[in-house]
């Protein structure tokens, strides 16, 4: 078969397809995103009935691709490693009652935070879950394991994790596809309802079957092609231990051949007979992982030796941060050598908010009015609009989670804090800000809140908004009242309209809502193009 | 063969498009070929980069390790200094000389240029300048790969199929002035070569 550039995100979508896939429903996240995208360009260009859908948010997500595997169809849900949490209520009890048709739910970690708040391992989840875990080391490898994770998920009736870092989704390189497979037809187990029915009589016993399965998953480990010993034919010093990703950058400092014995791991849960193996080949044991130092803990038990293990933790490798080449080179003991330096003329150039962009207006106006109130907090939210955080306008105070904005503002309003002001996107204020709403508006708190809507997902590139269209309707629905709801389109000549609405209701004792709508205008340049580009064929 | 290349600028200027072209034509010369792009955050007016590794042997790193680029091609003068550390002591820049100043603190054009003198091997013009006697500055891309051409291992006309191909679904007007544009950047080279 002929040779596709693809991104590693699109090796995984392509993949998806290839193997029979029914639906993917994901909420956007970096750098996740472009898998769900894939499949829906080519869902709008073939007759096959793929589902290719953004839900609300990532549980809704995953426990909607289960309810399809429930049915007997092959199912995936993708979201970036933050969105996991989320959706982790779902995942960890999905995994106890197992699935019917093959489930794949992909997290795309970020290591070195390039688009995120936190960089979390979310193999920690496989483990906690107690599922098995890809981890591919090549675009190549992710094609070849989602293509084969669905045999596999239904073959062991569990869904499995595929775990990606932010290098693996944003790079290109050459894939071979293999033969498209039909999708599975509809098909219902039979007597399945102690299976899905998790009360505790049912849950103990799928307790007991996931502990059982445990056997199968790690013979799968020790006999998978993914995990593979290199050896040498004599005792070294050092032996490595080499994770997904990592063994790339491991290679490229060895172009030929290793000179130590190498363990690559890009399944879990770990291989033990490896590891010992490799432990007996060497003196002391070098872990690279891209993430936690999740191998390199659960190593020293496994082994239980004394065995000296080199990684994270000991300052072999930076505790924080992505691996790369020349982290890995150093920790090898290879010299890196670099005849340039950034010059000191070079300056940082962080990303801003679009030149009319409507969360500038909103900025701007809110700026001007909060200098008014020395004690205002404003809290935001995730999003375009947390660049406000950001010269010229340091207009916000937090960003913690999705949501955060209006249940933070609410708690610190019940502590004293006037005015307490929330600034929340609209992706997510359907994400997870419309329950923090209701909270509030349960308890008649003190907040504003201003939700800008630019009718879009714009952060992630412009993905379809669960709320476009439905923000009034769904406030005025959990309570608030009419007003002291306010829409107002963010434009230079409404500025002073803007500026009287936030003071008007900063001085209103309740719970009142702004909800400044204007479209991005990135999106809307885009969709403006698609159009031209259509009407042109 | 081995040319590791980092295409530098601003989130929004279009490097990938660069990288496309390229990567089609090394599609086409059977060369192994990896990419890393940057998304996300840093598309909003941030400092974009991506590594771009084009070899006869299968490629390990999806990343450039530091010292060892041969090229880096850059829309924007101060971008281009920012990935010197990457750079081998022989490596080219090819640049385009016009700022792109969305920061407050933008570094004094002089001192700049100074940088510029201290390089062994570079091209620096007005990209934007020669992309206009096209009629559509976002030729600009096309004009500064025309001018790293020489440097990047693969044939010319390998390149002029990559751009029918990248181009070729917009009509045969738009390859056309693509083409023309590669043409005009490969002469800026031998202008500008210092
Ligand atoms: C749990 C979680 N899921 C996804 C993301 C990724 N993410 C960051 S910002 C954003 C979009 C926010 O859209 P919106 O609230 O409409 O604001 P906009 O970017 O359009 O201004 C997403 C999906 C995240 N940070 N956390
Ligand atoms: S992408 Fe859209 S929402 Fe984000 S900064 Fe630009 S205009 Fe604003």
């Amino acid at each position: 078969m002929k040779k596709q550039l693809l991104l590693g995100d699109e090796a995984i979508a392509q993949a998806a397809i290839d193997a029979g896939l029914s639906g993917v429903y994901s909420y956007p996240g970096t750098p996740s995103t472009e898998i769900t995208e894939y499949i829906q360009q080519w869902a709008k260009t073939s007759d096959n009935k793929t589902v290719a859908v953004w839900c609300a948010n990532e549980k809704t997500a995953v426990e909607t691709a289960f309810g399809m595997s429930y049915a007997g169809k092959r199912t995936l849900s993708c979201m970036k490693h933050v969105g996991l949490n989320v959706a982790a209520d779902a995942f960890m009890n999905i995994a106890m009652s197992g699935i019917n048709g093959g489930m794949l739910i992909v997290t795309a970690d970020d290591p070195s935070m390039h688009s995120s708040q936190n960089e979390q391992d979310n193999r920690v989840y496989g483990n906690f879950a107690m599922i098995p875990v890809f981890e591919p080391s090549n675009q190549q490898e992710a094609y070849d394991m989602v293509y084969e994770a669905y045999d596999l998920s239904e073959k062991w009736g569990y869904p499995v994790l595929l775990r990606i870092t932010t290098r693996m989704a944003h790079s290109r390189a050459g894939v071979t596809t293999r033969p498209v497979q039909a999708q599975k037809p509809l098909h219902l187990e039979d007597n399945s309802m102690s299976k899905y029915t998790l009360l505790p009589v049912n849950a103990r016993k799928r307790y007991k079957a996931l502990i059982e399965a445990q056997k199968v998953f790690e013979t799968a480990s020790e006999t998978s092609k993914y995990n593979r010993l290199y050896t040498v034919n004599h005792h070294t010093c050092r032996g490595v231990v080499a994770c997904g990703i990592a063994f790339n950058y491991l290679q490229e400092s060895y172009p030929d051949s290793f000179d130590c014995p190498v363990l690559k791991i890009s399944q879990y849960p770990l291989p033990k007979q490896q590891l010992r193996e490799l432990a007996s080949l060497c003196d002391e044991i070098l872990v690279l992982e891209d993430g936690y130092p999740i191998v390199e803990e659960q190593l020293k038990g496994i082994l239980n030796t004394g065995l000296t293990i080199h990684g994270r933790l000991d300052g072999t490798l930076p505790r924080d941060g992505e691996l790369n080449p020349d982290i890995v080179k150093h920790a090898l003991g290879f010299a890196v050598t670099k005849p340039y330096n950034v010059p000191e003329v070079v300056v940082a150039r962080p990303p801003a908010l679009c030149m009319g962009c409507g969360h500038r207006d909103v900025y701007e106006a809110l700026n001007e009015v909060v200098k008014e109130y020395p004690n205002a907090k404003v809290f935001s939210d995730i999003g375009c609009y947390t660049l406000g955080a950001l010269p010229p306008f340091r207009a916000i105070d937090s960003c913690i989670d999705m949501g955060a904005s209006i249940t933070m503002a609410r708690g610190a309003s019940d502590a004293g804090v006037f005015p307490a002001i929330a600034v929340i996107g609209d992706s997510t204020f359907t994400h997870s800000g419309m329950t923090g709403l209701l909270d509030c508006v349960n308890s008649n708190a003190n907040v504003l809140i201003i939700i800008s809507d630019n009718e879009t997902t714009g952060m992630t590139g412009g993905q379809d908004s669960a709320a476009t269209g439905r923000i009034h309707a769904i406030c005025q629905g959990l309570g608030v009242a009419s007003e002291h709801l306010h829409g107002v389109v963010p434009l230079k000549k409404n500025f002073e309209e803007l500026k009287n609405l936030i003071r008007q209701e900063i001085e209103y004792q309740g719970v009142s809502v702004i909800v400044p709508c204007r479209e991005c205008i990135q999106t809307h340049a885009r969709k403006v193009k698609e159009k031209h580009l259509k009407q042109q064929a | 063969m081995k040319t590791d290349i980092i295409l530098a600028g601003v989130g929004g200027q279009g490097i990938l498009s660069i990288a496309a072209v390229i990567g089609k034509a090394a599609l086409e010369d059977g060369l192994y070929m990896k990419q890393s792009e940057v998304h996300g955050m840093s598309q909003r007016g941030g400092d974009v980069q991506s590594h771009l590794r084009l070899s006869d042997k299968p490629i390990a790193s999806d990343l450039i390790p530091l010292g060892t680029a041969d090229i880096i091609i850059s829309l924007e003068p101060m971008e281009a200094l920012r990935y010197l550390p990457y750079m081998q002591s022989d490596a080219w820049v090819v640049s385009n000389s016009k700022p792109f100043e969305n920061i407050a603190n933008y570094p004094d054009y002089a001192q700049l240029m100074a940088e510029y003198d201290r390089l062994p091997h570079k091209i620096i013009f007005d990209v934007e300048q020669i992309a206009k006697d096209f009629g559509t500055p976002r030729v600009g891309n096309v004009v500064l790969l025309g001018a790293a051409s020489p440097y990047l291992g693969i044939d010319f006309a390998k390149l002029e199929n990559g751009i029918r191909s990248i181009f070729g679904k917009k009509g045969e007007e738009v390859v056309a002035i693509n083409l023309q544009a590669l043409q005009a950047g490969r002469k800026q080279c031998e202008l500008n070569k210092l």
